[in-house]
C-alpha cells in the first residue's frame, strides 16, 4: 500500500488495522472470543509483561479483534491510537482518570449529554474531581475558570441540546495557553464530518454505540489520542500530569512520556486504566462496531441528507415554532458550523412543536416509523419528547432553564426513505393540532 | 538519562532512554541509534529486551531531536564523532551499535571512525549512497509538514502491522507522523527535516567506512521498504562482508515487525 499518500477516509474505514488472517486467510476481521493469549515460552510471557514485545496477554487489557476496531478509528480521527471500551461513558472515564485524581479540577462546556453531565457534576465531585461548567461560547468563561490544579478542557462537537458548536480552535487554544489538553466527545459527528485533531483537539472519544456501530445493537466507546500533546513539557512546566511524565510507582517507576513520546498517554490508559479499572470491550462488541465503520461514510451522507430535507419540512411547518440545527440562518452557531463541519451537522437535533405537554405526547404517540426511545445515532429514525420521559419531573421553569420547552422534540434521523419520514412526521403534527 | 558530552562539534546536553534500567556500564552495551526526525522511542521495545537480558542499553537522541540540546549536526561524520563522545560521556567503553536508516549510516561512520570500541554492528534499512530525490528536499525546504506525510506514507508497508508498536492499539502511520510533526516542532531553530534529509544525502563515505569496519556486522533488510529497497542493500553488504536477514515489513521495519526485528538484532548482537 506504501505510495506518496496515505489512503482516503473511505479505503481506512473498510481496511486500516485488518489484513487477511494469517492462520486461516480468513478475510474479514475474526472475532477472538478468547480471554487468554497463550505463552511461546516462560521468556516470552516475561518480555509480554515487562513491555520488551508487543502483544495480547489477557482481553481485559487488548485482544486482536479490538485492536483492529482501535487502530481504525485511529485511522479515521488521525491519531495514535486508541482504546476500545465498555461504552462512551467508560471512555470519558478512561479519559479522565487517566489524566485527574482527587485534587484535581475540570473546565467542561454546559452543553452535555445527561450521562456525560451526571459524571462531572455529581459522581466524580464525591472522588475529589471538580468540574467548573461554562456555555461551549464563552471564550471568557473558559479561560478564567481554569485554575492551577485544572487537568482538562472538555466539549461535545455538538452539544446538547441545543447542537451548540464547540469552538475547538479557540478553546484548544485556551487550553495549550494554559498548558492543558482538550478533550472532546465527537459522538454527534463522527470523523466523516469533522476530525477534532485537525482543529486543534488532542483527545477524542466516541460513544461508539451511535453512528460508528450505526445500527442500534451494541453499547460501545472509543478514546483516541492525538498524540500531540505533549505531556513532558507540560509537566515540566507546571508539575502537572507526573503520573505520565515521572516515574509512576502504580506501574513499576515507568515514566511513560520516555517509554514513548507521542502514546504515552495511552499507554497509562490502557496499562492502568483498563487493568485496574476495568471498563474494556467485548470482542463481539468490537466486531460488530468494525461491521458498522465498513459504511460510515455512506451512512453519514445519507444521515444528513435526509436531515436537511426533514429540516427543511419542519422549519416550514405551522405547528412547529422553531427548529434548532446549525446548518440553519437561524441558529446562533450558524457561521461556526459552515467553518467547522462543511459535510453537515448531523443528523440528531431538536425542534420545538407550538403546544403544551399534551400535545407533544400525542405527537409522539401518532408516529409509526419513528421509533420512541432513549438513543441517537442508529439507522432507523428515533424520537424523543424530553418533557414526558428525560426531563418529566421538571416543571416547565426548570425545562426552560435547561434549554427544553415542553414542545421540544428530538429526532435522530435514519436512512428510511425521505418521503416516509416526511409523511410520518406529517401526520405527527396533524395529531398533535387535534390535541390542542 | 542525562549526559553532557564533549565531541569535535562542542559539549552538548544529551539525554539517552536506558531501557528502563540504570545504566551499568560494566556490562555490554548496545547503543541504538535513531534514524531522521525520530528520537529514542522508535526503540523502546528492543531497547527493553536488551536491558533486561544481560545489557546495558544507551538509545539517545540524537543533538537537536527531542530532549537533546541543538542544534542538530550537519554531517553523518559528526554525528558518528558525537556518538563516540557520548560512550565516553556515559563511561562505555564498547558498544555493539544498532542504526536504523540515518542512524545505521552514523553506526557504520561510528565504526569506521573507532573499529577498535565496535564489538558488533547492526544496520536496518541502509542504503549506500542513501540517496534523496530532489524533488523531497524541495519539499521538505518549502513545505516541511507535507515532506513528512509523503516520508510517512512511503516508509509503512501496510496499514494493519501486527501485533503493533508499542503495543496493541497503536495505528503506526499516525504515530509515526505525530512523532516526525514533534521532532520538526521541538528545534524550531532549524527545518530538522531538511537538515536530517541532506545529511543523509550528503554522505559519501559509505563505502570507505566499510572498508575499515572490523565488528561483525547484519543488515537487516525490509522486503517491502521503498525508501531504502533491498536492492541497495547489495553492494555495502559486500563490503563489510555482512550478513543479511530480511524481515516482512517497509522501512518502518522496527514498527511493522517487532518481533521479527528482535530475532535478527538477537542474532546481530545478542
Amino acid at each position: 500500500m506504501a505510495g506518496s499518500s496515505d489512503p482516503g477516509f473511505d479505503t481506512l474505514a473498510l481496511h486500516a488495522g485488518a489484513a487477511p488472517d494469517p492462520a486461516t486467510g480468513a478475510r474479514a476481521v475474526p472475532i477472538h472470543l478468547t480471554t487468554s493469549f497463550v505463552f511461546e515460552n516462560s521468556e516470552h510471557a516475561a518480555s509480554l509483561f515487562n513491555m520488551e514485545r508487543s502483544g495480547h496477554v489477557y482481553s481485559r487489557i487488548s485482544n486482536p479483534t479490538n485492536a483492529v476496531l482501535e487502530e481504525r478509528v485511529a485511522a479515521l480521527e488521525g491519531g495514535v491510537g486508541a482504546i476500545a471500551t465498555a461504552s462512551g461513558q467508560a471512555a470519558l472515564h478512561l479519559a479522565i482518570c487517566t489524566l485527574a485524581g482527587a485534587g484535581s479540577h475540570i473546565v467542561s462546556s454546559s452543553a452535555l449529554y445527561g450521562g456525560s453531565h451526571n459524571l462531572l457534576h455529581y459522581t466524580l465531585k464525591r472522588f475529589g474531581i471538580a468540574t467548573s461548567f461554562v456555555k461551549p461560547g464563552d471564550h471568557a468563561g473558559w479561560r478564567a475558570a481554569i485554575r492551577p490544579e485544572t487537568r482538562l478542557l472538555f466539549g461535545e462537537t455538538l452539544g446538547n441540546p441545543g447542537l451548540d458548536v464547540l469552538d475547538i480552535p479557540v478553546v484548544a487554544a485556551i487550553a495549550h495557553e494554559n498548558g492543558l489538553p482538550l478533550l472532546v466527545d465527537s459522538t454527534f459527528t463522527t470523523p466523516w464530518l469533522m476530525k477534532p485533531f485537525e482543529h486543534g483537539a488532542d483527545l477524542v472519544y466516541h460513544s461508539a454505540t451511535k453512528f460508528l456501530s450505526g445500527h442500534g445493537t451494541v453499547i460501545g466507546g472509543v478514546l483516541v489520542d492525538s498524540g500531540r500533546f505533549d505531556w513532558q513539557a507540560a509537566c515540566d512546566a507546571s508539575g502537572r500530569f507526573a503520573e505520565l511524565a515521572r516515574p509512576y510507582e502504580g506501574f513499576h517507576g515507568m515514566v511513560f512520556t520516555e517509554e514513548s513520546s507521542v502514546g504515552a498517554f495511552l499507554l497509562r490508559a490502557r496499562r492502568e486504566g483498563l487493568r485496574d479499572f476495568g471498563a474494556c470491550m467485548s470482542p463481539h462488541t468490537a466486531w460488530l462496531i468494525l461491521q458498522g465503520i465498513e459504511t460510515l461514510p455512506l451512512r453519514m451522507a445519507r444521515h444528513v441528507e435526509n436531515t436537511r430535507k426533514v429540516v427543511g419540512f419542519l422549519a416550514a411547518h405551522p405547528m412547529v415554532a422553531s427548529v434548532g440545527y446549525p446548518e440553519l440562518d437561524s441558529h446562533p452557531d450558524h457561521a461556526l458550523a459552515k467553518r467547522l463541519l462543511p459535510r453537515g451537522a448531523g443528523s440528531v437535533f431538536s425542534f420545538d412543536l407550538r403546544g403544551s405537554r399534551e400535545q407533544g405526547r400525542a405527537f409522539i404517540e401518532a408516529l409509526k416509523i419513528f421509533s420512541h426511545l432513549a438513543n441517537v445515532g442508529d439507522c432507523r429514525s428515533l424520537v424523543i419528547h424530553p418533557a414526558s420521559t428525560t426531563h418529566f419531573r421538571m416543571d416547565d421553569a426548570a425545562l426552560a432553564l435547561a434549554g427544553i420547552g415542553p414542545g421540544t422534540i428530538r429526532l435522530s434521523i435514519g436512512l428510511e426513505d425521505t418521503d416516509d419520514l416526511i409523511d410520518d412526521l406529517k401526520r405527527a403534527l396533524g395529531a398533535a393540532k387535534k390535541a390542542a | 538519562m542525562e549526559l553532557s558530552v564533549v565531541s569535535p562539534a562542542g559539549a552538548r546536553r544529551a539525554y539517552a532512554y536506558t531501557g528502563g534500567k540504570p545504566l551499568d556500564a560494566s556490562r555490554p552495551t548496545v547503543v541504538f541509534v535513531h534514524g531522521a526526525l525520530h528520537d529514542h522511542s522508535v526503540w523502546t521495545l528492543p531497547a527493553r529486551w536488551f536491558a533486561n537480558h544481560g545489557h546495558s542499553v544507551l538509545a539517545p537522541d540524537l543533538p537537536g531531536h527531542a530532549r537533546s540540546a541543538g542544534p542538530a549536526l550537519d554531517s553523518i561524520e559528526a554525528l558518528a564523532a558525537w556518538l563516540l563522545a557520548l560512550l565516553d560521556a556515559a563511561g562505555v567503553g564498547n558498544a555493539a551499535l544498532v542504526g536504523h536508516s540515518m542512524g545505521a549510516l552514523i553506526a557504520l561512520e561510528a565504526a569506521a571512525q573507532a573499529p577498535e570500541r565496535i564489538t558488533r554492528l547492526a544496520l536496518l534499512g541502509l542504503a549506500v549512497p542513501m540517496a534523496v530525490s530532489p524533488a523531497l528536499l524541495a519539499t521538505a525546504r518549502d513545505t516541511p509538514l507535507q515532506a513528512i506525510d509523503m516520508v510517512n506514507a512511503y516508509s509503512h508497508s501496510t496499514s494493519a502491522a501486527k501485533p503493533s508498536y508499542p503495543g496493541p492499539g497503536s495505528w503506526l502511520h499516525g504515530a509515526n507522523q505525530a512523532l516526525m510533526r514533534r521532532v520538526q516542532e521541538g528545534h524550531a531553530e532549524r527545518n530538522l527535516f531538511l537538515v536530517d534529509f541532506e545529511v543523509c544525502n550528503r554522505y559519501a563515505g559509505g563505502l570507505e567506512a566499510a572498508a575499515k569496519v572490523r565488528s561483525p556486522t547484519t543488515l537487516v533488510v525490509g522486503e517491502r521498504d521503498q525508501m531504502t529497497p533491498p536492492r541497495q542493500a547489495a553492494a555495502i553488504a559486500a563490503a563489510l562482508h555482512a550478513g543479511v536477514i530480511t524481515v516482512n515489513a517497509g522501512h518502518a521495519m522496527v514498527a511493522e515487525a517487532p518481533d521479527a526485528v528482535l530475532a535478527a538484532l538477537r542474532k546481530a548482537v545478542g
